[in-house]
């Protein structure tokens, strides 16, 4: 047999036995048995010698082709066998993975925290200030310093608790504004405020009263701010809350702290305004009540209402995340079910 | 204010449907509560012919009617009324029919006799109790003997009016009577209204001034005015029907023909009346003053009443007969036996009836309008148009003349306003014409000067006296919906968060992400939850008069609400709740009523965190996790000083063996640890975990200033030792030991176990740490660190007798 012979057959052999070869370990053999320093191949190269100058390059050449092609028949066979064995433990970790996710426990905040913080961060980007005032407050700056006398007929809208004769829990959160208007130094600018809080009235708990509850009130005076200028902040509050598509109507109202006052109306974010039970067939929802601040107001605060005026809205979270979720009973914001709370998760 | 479209029309040519015009109204003037349709939802209610009427074979009390519906034959009714007859014109409600509280009438047998429907009540249509007027009250109403049969009984009745019904603001009082709604309705829709005109014919020989000595000893600004007519004469009965029906449909019971023209006259002038029976007058003596303290009164509905010395009371020789403006007093009330009436038309201060309705709970139509004010321009006009009245329905004369007890003269009220000012306020751009028109359609003579507009006000709109009235004036009429939308301009302003704001809301993140929800819980509460679990000693503000104990007192604390709110949960079978709440307390200051106002946050946390999931068990809420949780919330505050925990037995509230004190450098700033069992069953929880933070002293603290430090490019060495010490030796007391004696290069210390169950000694126990070492410069030698620890190691056996092992 000549050396290339041997050397075909060698090769054919050797490939025959690397296909069969069916664990990493065999393949290695093979290789061992091979391409070895005593496998056959390096024995045939031994035999080299034996030939003539003329046919040793062609032989060696024709060796090395088969050394080659075995060393790939063998890495290729290795990467087949690699491969199958990572599929196979692959196979074998498959996992269910529509079964739960764990668990990382996360609160949420409350809905009515949810409506401030989105209204604080609007009239915070308008330049507003947010101003927490004491739930304690004077009669003094709770009524008198808004207009309301002691015996005015609008106290009869708000029923206090009272501390003392003269002390009281807050029934609005524009308690804050005569302190606000007293404190400010207009030649850095004109007021701008919203005071959001917790504010008491007397009132016996159900579905649609509670004894606490929250408000937002925001005040602007400067040189000139115009009616207009109410209409269009309110119009973006309006569309902050219930979104762009809804208009604002505002039509006359009564505050005693605001002239003209208005009570201001959004289109019915649960009919688009055609009419429906939510907004008793109306097509509008009132949500807050507003006006241009009253000069007795400024004048109270030392503020001529000859050259400065400004108009002052306040509306109720508690109302507004009733109208927005449809929650029927406002206690339920004071009850703290996690059953309740955990249903408005959408907003930070 | 009810108001009757009908009656409406006596005034302004309107014909627009009811609903537009309540919308105008809303959009313009007050606000409407909505329209009352008396008829809606009835159906086949329909006149009747009572043609036979025999009493039932079987009933002590029915009887058995043939009625005239307007059909061929007429139908067979049984009807158990007492005043059922024959001849009488009565209200049927045919088979089929539906009358009041959507009742529906179906034909039937009663007592084996066939009842082809029924015969109706007032109240049986819908008719509110309180409106029905007494002596129909208890049979079935009689209609009017020229009444069709078969035809609708709803106009014989008013029914087929619409009644808006309105909610006046405490400023409109004008629009608290017919005359001022029509006013405001003409100025609206640009008409001139048909105001009511009077008709008083008086006698020619009996002068009312012999008769009546009015004397008014309260000043002119509590009784401004007062006058008396006096009618004589009169003899009382019910009212024809068509006044009935107009009192009733202003939501007030028809009484009988003196009242109900008081009344009538009240809705269309909006001034109280009130009349007294002459006779019962000593004299016709009459007085107006205050009360004096111990002076009673019984008033018309029979309460006895102590008067107080602000009431101002009608006297008859100083005997009071009538709480001023209120209420009238029951022995002079008109009755079936008077004849004469002696009919005041006054005016009183608002304040003074206002605090009279209050302090006796009498809040009556009459104290409604005296507190919003009154037209005193009207006052004579109204109490010549009721002495008319009173005259016409009862038969009497009107004795000549209006006795006079005060009759102030007031002056009118003018208003100078610029259109530069009405146009910067609005935010508009109207013009001097449009202005003009606005006023002469609101009926104020006005006069115009360049840019100035001088307005005079009529008595009827006494709420105008500023130039901003009168830009609401203008800015409703001309309609809000006109009105630009535009955002205020001028010097811009920075908008931002103080620090305080800031950390509250970091705060509130911080605890959502650690996994507690927020809670908003009363801060009103008893006075003993008020003070559980407080940081401190304080009185509890108290509220003077509170509507239960459940709700008196103002919380020192908030963990006794969120315990509160975890008992809710539990009773609905939420078992791992965990809720935080971030708000005010309100501790006492020295001599001050109101007390401080201090921000706090709070936890509490029952069962789990996590709760058990598939392949894995719930890990039970302990100590440990919730220290850690305000641990990492401390953490992130960068206080400047240390945070310490001190085992504290001194909470009532709290385990006295698994609380904490924090403390931040020397400051006590809360506490954290498991609410004490007797407590936890108070509040009916389970075993809770809470902790409380003084976040107004928090935030005040000094923070730490941040500083990148280098990480070390040099490798640690840790070495770890583990010991076997007394019990009662604290983890944080071993843990300063080791920091005091490890050298410059220890950098931590961390407890790695801790264990004392099997083979540890009683009273000991095991703790390990790992200490980590590292030089910022150079590598640690080996014997160097170990010098250091064994340092560590004798100290620790020196000091605290531990046991290395």
């Amino acid at each position: 047999m000549s050396l290339q012979d041997r050397l075909t057959e060698l090769r054919d052999q050797g490939l025959a036995d690397i296909k069969s070869a069916d664990v990493l370990k065999k393949v290695n053999q093979v290789k061992v048995d091979l391409l070895g320093k005593k496998g056959p191949i390096t024995e045939v190269l031994r035999g080299m010698r034996d030939l003539t100058p003329e046919e040793r390059p062609k032989v060696g050449a024709y060796a090395n082709e088969v050394r080659d092609k075995l060393q790939t028949a063998i890495d290729h066979r290795r990467e087949e066998l690699e491969q199958a064995a990572v599929n196979k433990q692959l196979a074998a970790e498959k996992i269910d993975v529509t079964l739960p996710g764990r668990d990382v426990p996360q609160g949420q905040p409350h809905v009515i925290t949810q409506i401030i913080t989105e209204l604080e961060d609007l009239f915070i980007g308008m330049g507003y200030q947010i101003v927490d005032g004491d739930e304690v407050e004077e009669d003094y700056y709770n009524f008198e310093r808004l207009n309301l006398p002691k015996d005015h007929p609008a106290r009869d809208m708000q029923d206090t608790f009272y501390i003392t004769k003269d002390v009281l829990l807050r029934t609005q959160t524009s308690a804050d504004q005569p302190r606000s208007l007293e404190n400010h130094d207009f030649s850095k600018g004109p007021l701008k405020v919203l005071s959001p809080g917790r504010v008491y009235r007397r009132d016996t708990d159900d579905a649609t009263h509670s004894h606490q509850f929250h408000q937002i009130e925001g005040l602007v005076v400067d040189k000139h701010i115009t009616m207009a200028d109410l209409k269009g902040t309110l119009t973006l509050v309006a569309n902050t809350l219930f979104g762009d598509q809804f208009e604002v109507r505002l039509r006359p109202s009564y505050f005693p702290f605001t002239e003209p006052s208005v009570e201001a109306d959004v289109t019915c974010f649960n009919c688009n305004g055609k009419g429906c039970a939510v907004c008793k067939q109306t097509g509008w929802i009132e949500v807050l009540g507003a006006g241009m601040v009253h000069p007795r107001v400024l004048e109270m605060s030392g503020i001529d209402p000859e050259v400065y005026g400004g108009f002052a809205f306040g509306l109720g979270p508690d109302r507004f995340a009733m109208l927005k979720y449809g929650v029927d009973d406002i206690r339920n914001f004071y009850l703290n079910d996690v059953r309740f709370l955990s249903q408005f998760y959408k907003k930070g | 204010m009810k108001i009757s479209y009908a009656w409406l029309r006596d005034y302004l040519k309107l014909s627009l449907p009811a609903d537009e015009l309540a919308e105008k109204i809303e959009r313009t003037a007050v606000e409407v509560d909505g329209v009352i349709r008396p008829s809606e939802g009835l159906k086949k209610v329909v006149v009747g012919h009572v043609l036979e009427c025999v009493p039932h074979p079987d009933s002590d009390h029915l009887h058995i009617c043939q009625v005239d519906v307007g059909e061929a034959d007429p139908i067979q009714i049984v009807c158990g009324a007492p005043n059922v007859a024959a001849g009488q014109n009565v209200i049927v409600a045919l088979p089929n029919s539906w009358i009041g509280n959507h009742t529906k009438i179906k034909r039937s047998k009663m007592r084996g006799e066939v009842s082809n429907g029924m015969l109706c009540a007032l109240d049986e249509l819908g008719f509110d109790e309180k409106l029905v007027p007494k002596e129909v009250a208890d049979g079935i109403f009689i209609l009017p003997a020229d009444a069709k049969p078969g035809e609708p009984v709803f106009s014989y009745l008013g029914m087929d009016d619409e009644i808006i019904d309105m909610s006046v603001t405490p400023n409109r009082g004008d629009m608290l009577s017919m005359n001022g709604t029509a006013h405001e309705l003409a100025a609206i829709y640009d008409q001139t209204p048909t105001m009511p005109t009077v008709d008083l014919t008086e006698s020619s020989d009996d002068l009312a001034d012999d008769d009546l000595d009015v004397t008014v000893q309260a000043d002119e600004h509590d009784v401004p005015m007062y006058k008396m007519r006096l009618i004589k004469n009169v003899t009382i009965k019910p009212s024809p029907l068509w006044l009935q029906i107009r009192i009733w449909n202003a939501g007030m019971r028809p009484i009988n023909n003196v009242v109900d023209a008081t009344n009538y006259i009240l809705m269309q002038y909006g001034q109280p009346l009130h009349a007294f029976d002459y006779d019962k007058l000593d004299g016709g003596k009459v007085n107006v003053r205050l009360a004096k303290a111990g002076e009673k009164l019984t008033t018309l509905d029979g309460e006895e009443r102590d008067l107080l010395p602000t009431d101002l009371v009608i006297c008859s020789n100083d005997q009071p007969i009538c709480l001023a403006g209120t209420m009238g007093g029951l022995d002079t009330e008109v009755t079936d036996q008077t004849t004469d009436i002696a009919l005041e038309g006054a005016i009183f201060d608002a304040v003074k009836i206002r605090k009279t309705a209050h302090n006796h709970g009498l809040h009556s139509e009459a104290s409604m309008r005296y507190e919003r004010g009154i037209d005193h321009s009207a006052t004579q006009t109204a109490l010549d148009a009721a002495a008319a009245m009173i005259a016409d329905l009862g038969a009497g004369t009107v004795a000549n003349g209006t006795v006079i007890g005060r009759d102030e003269d007031v002056q009118p009220v003018v208003v100078d306003i610029t259109l530069t000012r009405i146009n910067h306020v609005l935010g508009t751009e109207l013009t001097a014409d449009a202005v003009a028109d606005i006023f002469r359609r609101l009926d104020f003579p006005t006069t115009v000067n360049d840019d100035t507009f001088t307005v005079t006000i009529p008595a009827r709109r006494w709420d105008i006296h500023i130039p901003a009235d009168l830009i609401e004036e203008v800015a409703r009429l001309y309609g809000y919906d006109n009105l630009p939308a535009t955002l205020p301009t001028g010097q811009p302003t920075i908008g931002k968060l103080n620090e305080t704001q800031q950390a509250i809301r970091d705060s509130r993140k911080l605890m959502e992400s650690a996994g507690l929800t927020q809670a908003i819980s009363y801060s009103l509460t008893t006075e003993t939850k008020a003070k559980a679990f407080a940081m401190h000693a304080s009185e509890v503000t108290k509220l003077d008069f509170p509507m239960s104990s459940e709700r008196s007192a103002l919380r020192l604390n908030l963990i006794s609400g969120l315990l509160d709110d975890l008992a809710y949960n539990i009773a609905r079978k939420e078992q791992d709740v965990a809720l935080y709440e971030e708000g005010r307390v309100f501790f006492s200051q020295p001599e001050q009523v109101r007390p401080k106002e201090v921000e706090h946050l709070a936890g509490a946390i029952t069962g789990s965190l996590v709760p058990a999931e598939w392949g894995v068990a719930a890990k039970p809420m302990d100590f440990y996790q919730i220290k850690g949780i305000v641990a990492g919330y401390l953490k992130s505050l960068a206080l400047a000083d240390a945070v310490t925990y001190v085992a504290s037995a001194d909470h009532a509230d709290m385990h006295p063996g698994r609380t904490a004190d924090i403390y931040v450098g020397d400051q006590l700033v809360g506490f954290v640890g498991q609410v004490h069992p007797t407590t936890a069953k108070a509040y009916k929880v389970r075993e809770t975990y809470v902790f409380e933070l003084d976040l107004t002293t928090l935030i005040a603290l000094p923070k730490e200033r941040q500083q990148y430090q280098p990480i070390s490019k040099f490798p640690s060495i840790t070495r770890d030792v583990a010991m076997l010490i007394d019990d009662e030796i604290t983890n944080a007391q071993v843990v300063d030991l080791i920091t005091s004696k490890g050298g410059a290069h220890l950098q931590t210390v961390k407890l790695f176990d801790v264990y004392n169950g099997k083979h540890v000694p009683e009273g000991k126990k095991s703790l390990a740490y790992t200490l980590t070492y590292q030089d910022q410069n150079a590598t640690l030698v080996d014997d160097d660190v170990t010098k250091a620890f064994e340092k560590v190691l004798s100290a620790l056996t020196e000091e605290f007798g531990a046991e290395i092992r």
